[in-house]
């Protein structure tokens, strides 16, 4: 459907649509709404040619707020809906989004198989270490002492999951670290991962203002990882600074290319009625 | 004349290669110019543990085992004690064993039956590189009367791809016990009505519900392993790619569910298919399908639960869940092929539906259907095909989930322009907005529930044959049996109705009232303990006969003469 169409150079805003987010005042999420407009809008992607799949939370409310086609599934399970929908659609553009209890916890099957498969998507999780919609649980990548969360008052005491290390033990194609107060910085970055063939994951750090207020700092605590650590394909050197940097380096932190996992969708016979020979006595 | 046939069990123990021999004697069978179908038993063992094909061949088409077995062979005569619940047999029935063959020590059951010795074993080494197993087959040929010559096309198609070896010692093994076979009794064969010009076909329940599946228009598949269904899942891996389609294989049954709703999302006919554990992790999400609109179609092939249950054996106990596992109100769509063959139509039909519907279809076949493979006419054609109503042009704000009279809304697919919009499982309005109020809530499910409802589903929700003031209502593969049953009695010119309720959801009232009109008597067959299908019936429907229900938990199935004096004996308590 998209071959002979004249790609139309839109502005950031035309890929939102009229719907007012559900989030507070001050969520990291805008700043990832706008830096995925601004990357759609960069790579001329026009918005009928383009899905954008998640799950539930705070940020898996993203797609209603676009102009693309969106798909607002179950929780956990953006990944399959997208891996399904690019498979045999192999045409459009397919951004999966949601946050860390989605993608790390109830959805991490889903997470370790599809880094593995290495679909062409682009997952943008926007972690902020605490479950925000259900109000203030502890996540995967909650610190093991924060002791906040009615939940579970003493803390967790469990480690935090380590998703870009994982995601790159797993086969992600593409890993890169954002934070959402550097809207332009995090669209930069965005384009690149949905230039990628297969699966990019784009871990964005986007303050929880409502829970964890302390996150605001990360506005000054991340950095961007040195030039010469950056974009490396090797992945002894990325496990190397993904386990290392404490996660505060931002920016492309593995390039890779392994294969692209995309059946052909090529019909190898004419007549359906072929099929009747095998079972003909 | 009634039409003739044999009942043969083989038995042996895993890797004995029964399942092998009974299917190339069905085919051969086939060949010549008979019906028939063979039925798998096995335990859990992956090799070893004992397996048996339980056969039945017959002058006409048939979909049910007869009351008893005419003939079982006992490649090693320990196999046999563990199927004896399955294998009725009688004082004229005939065990063919070998004294010899398996464990040191291993005997035969006792049973009614008469037992003669076969040396299989002694046999098979008389040439290279012999097996028991085409000693038997061998055997069985000249034992039912089969002739060699389709016996051997058989063997030719079925071993082309081991080599010339392989089919020299199976031929020459065939050809020894076809001559040993002649010091046996020779049982009388259903050597009636041979018409070997008839287009027949061989195939399992899976492969019907595959071609079905493939036919209707469904072109991405995503399932994970399960028993009964994988056979399924593997036809559909080698045949999508054939017609441009694809299957995937996803990490667990989570994914399955959700892949194809994202594929259907994006316009491709989508399908899944699991058995009663995946079913459970899956109703999450068909929900979803329900909710956001977006067709599936599932295929059950049901196995004994609940949890692991006996995973490789045949009940009808996922009507519950299938009927009502959804969490809210989620009408959906749940049906159920009668027949080996008609996994074809059942499937088909469904592909249809969920996508004229836009809604999830949930298909109950089962072990029984799914496993066995039978002879049988050509199936026919049907029309049934994915027709999904898709906007042509787009005025204004796309409306996806309008409130439109039929209660089906056009569809847009991603890559139109002008039709964008966000599927969700979030109540939403009808433009796909989140809402959480009342009136958006209420005519929403209004709408779900109205398509569903208010479509026109004509002849094809049940399968209704005979007259008479007594009827029997089953669904499933519990068909076979009461078909049979029911056509032995109108021979005897008894007259006895059949109900074979294929849309099992939504209900139908007016059609079931009609097909009800008359009746005094209503015998209830189903094989599930808790009596599932009559809670069921209860429920959906105005029962104004006197019920009666006959029902048991699997893997036992039904025998026709048990359902004649269910019906016989009305008064008498089970």
């Amino acid at each position: 459907m998209t071959n002979d169409k004249i790609a139309l150079q839109l502005q950031p805003k035309e890929y939102k649509s009229a719907v007012k987010p559900v989030w507070c005042p001050g969520c990291g999420d805008f700043g990832v709404l706008g830096a995925l407009t601004k990357a759609l809008a960069g790579l001329k992607i026009q918005p009928e040619d383009a899905a954008v799949i998640s799950g539930i939370g705070c940020s898996s409310r993203m797609p209603t707020y676009l102009s693309t086609y969106g798909f607002h599934g179950v929780h956990g399970r953006a990944l399959a809906v997208a891996t399904g929908l690019k498979v045999a659609r192999p045409d459009l553009t397919v951004i999966a989004t949601g946050g860390d209890g989605d993608g790390f916890s109830i959805g991490g099957n889903h997470f370790l198989h599809t880094c593995r498969r290495n679909p062409d998507l682009t997952y943008i999780v926007m972690d902020n270490q605490v479950y925000g919609m259900t109000k203030g649980q502890a996540s995967p990548t909650t610190e093991p002492n924060w002791e906040r969360a009615k939940l579970t008052p003493s803390g967790t005491g469990i480690n935090p999951f380590q998703p870009l290390a994982i995601a790159l033990a797993s086969g992600a194609n593409f890993i890169a670290r954002c934070s959402s107060s550097d809207s332009n910085g995090t669209a930069r970055v965005l384009m690149e991962a949905i230039r990628h063939p297969g699966f990019s994951m784009v871990q964005v750090l986007s303050p929880c203002v409502t829970f964890r207020p302390e996150q605001r700092e990360w506005k000054r605590s991340l950095i961007p990882a040195p030039e010469d650590m950056q974009r490396t394909p090797d992945p002894a050197e990325a496990a190397r600074l993904l386990m290392t940097d404490e996660g505060v380096y931002t920016g492309i932190l593995y390039v890779g290319d392994r294969p692209v996992y995309q059946p052909k969708l090529k019909s190898e016979i004419d007549n359906i009625a072929t099929l009747d020979e095998e079972f003909r006595l | 004349m009634r039409f003739q046939s044999l009942s043969i069990a083989l038995t042996g123990s895993g890797g004995s290669g029964v399942m092998t021999t009974g299917s190339l004697l069905l085919e051969a069978a086939g060949r010549a110019g008979w019906y028939g179908f063979m039925a798998r038993s096995a335990g859990p063992q992956i090799r070893g543990g004992e397996a048996a094909a339980v056969l039945r061949i017959a002058s006409e088409p048939i979909e049910s085992h007869d009351d008893s077995f005419d003939l079982v062979l006992a490649i090693d005569p320990g196999s046999l004690a563990r199927f004896l619940a399955e294998i009725p047999l009688r004082s004229d029935s005939l065990i063919i064993s070998d004294a010899e063959g398996g464990r040191r020590g291993d005997s035969l059951p006792d049973t009614p039956a008469r037992v003669i010795d076969l040396p299989m074993k002694g046999l098979a080494k008389t040439v290279q590189a012999g097996r028991p197993n085409m000693i038997a087959l061998g055997a069985l040929t000249k034992v039912i009367g089969l002739p060699l010559a389709p016996m051997l096309e058989i063997l030719e198609k079925i071993l082309k791809s081991k080599g010339a070896d392989a089919l020299e010692s199976s031929w020459n093994c065939v050809q020894e016990g076809y001559e040993a076979g002649a010091e046996l009794p020779v049982l009388d064969g259903p050597l009636v009505n041979t018409d070997i010009s008839a287009d027949r076909w061989s195939l399992t329940g899976n492969e019907a519900a595959g071609l079905g599946a493939v036919r209707g228009g469904i072109r991405f598949v995503a399932g994970y392993p399960i028993t009964p269904a994988t056979e399924l899942l593997e036809w559909l891996a080698g045949t999508l790619p054939k017609v441009g389609g694809v299957l995937v294989q996803a990490e667990d049954e989570l994914a399955s569910v959700n892949q194809i709703i994202g594929a259907s999302f994006g316009g491709t006919p989508a399908l899944t298919a699991t058995s009663g554990p995946g079913l459970a992790l899956m109703t999450e999400s068909i929900g979803l399908s329900v909710c956001s609109e977006v067709p599936v179609v599932i295929i059950d092939v049901m196995r004994c639960g609940p949890s692991t249950g006996i995973a490789t054996k045949s009940e009808q106990s996922d009507l519950d869940i299938a009927l009502h596992g959804l969490h809210g109100d989620a009408p959906h769509l749940v049906l159920a092929p009668t027949s080996v063959t008609d996994c074809l139509f059942t499937t088909q039909w469904s592909v249809h539906l969920a996508e004229s519907l836009q809604t999830a279809a949930i298909v109950l076949s089962d072990q029984s259907l799914g496993q066995s493979k039978a002879i049988v006419e050509r199936p026919a054609d049907v029309s049934f095909m994915a027709r999904r109503v898709v906007p042509e042009t787009f005025a204004g704000e796309y409306q996806r989930y309008a409130i439109s009279e039929s209660g089906v809304s056009p569809m847009s697919i991603p890559g139109q322009a002008g039709g964008q919009y966000t599927a969700d499982g979030l109540e939403h309005n009808q433009a796909g907005t989140p809402s959480s109020l009342p009136e958006d809530h209420y005519s929403q499910l209004e709408k779900r529930q109205r398509k569903i409802h208010a479509f026109e589903f004509g002849q094809h929700w049940a399968d209704l044959e005979g007259s008479g003031e007594t009827a029997v209502i089953t669904w499933g593969a519990t068909t076979g049996p009461v078909r049979e049953a029911l056509s032995r009695l109108r021979e005897r010119g008894e007259n006895v109705r059949l109900i074979a309720v294929r849309l099992l959801s939504p209900e139908r009232p007016a059609d079931m009232a009609a097909a009800l009109a008359g009746v005094k008597r209503l015998l209830v067959v189903e094989q599930s303990h808790s009596r599932q299908f009559h809670r069921y019936l209860r429920s959906a429907y105005d029962l104004h006969p006197a019920v009666k229900v006959f029902n048991r938990p699997g893997p036992l199935p039904f025998r026709p003469n048990e359902i004649i004096e269910q019906l016989h004996n009305w008064g008498q308590a089970d």
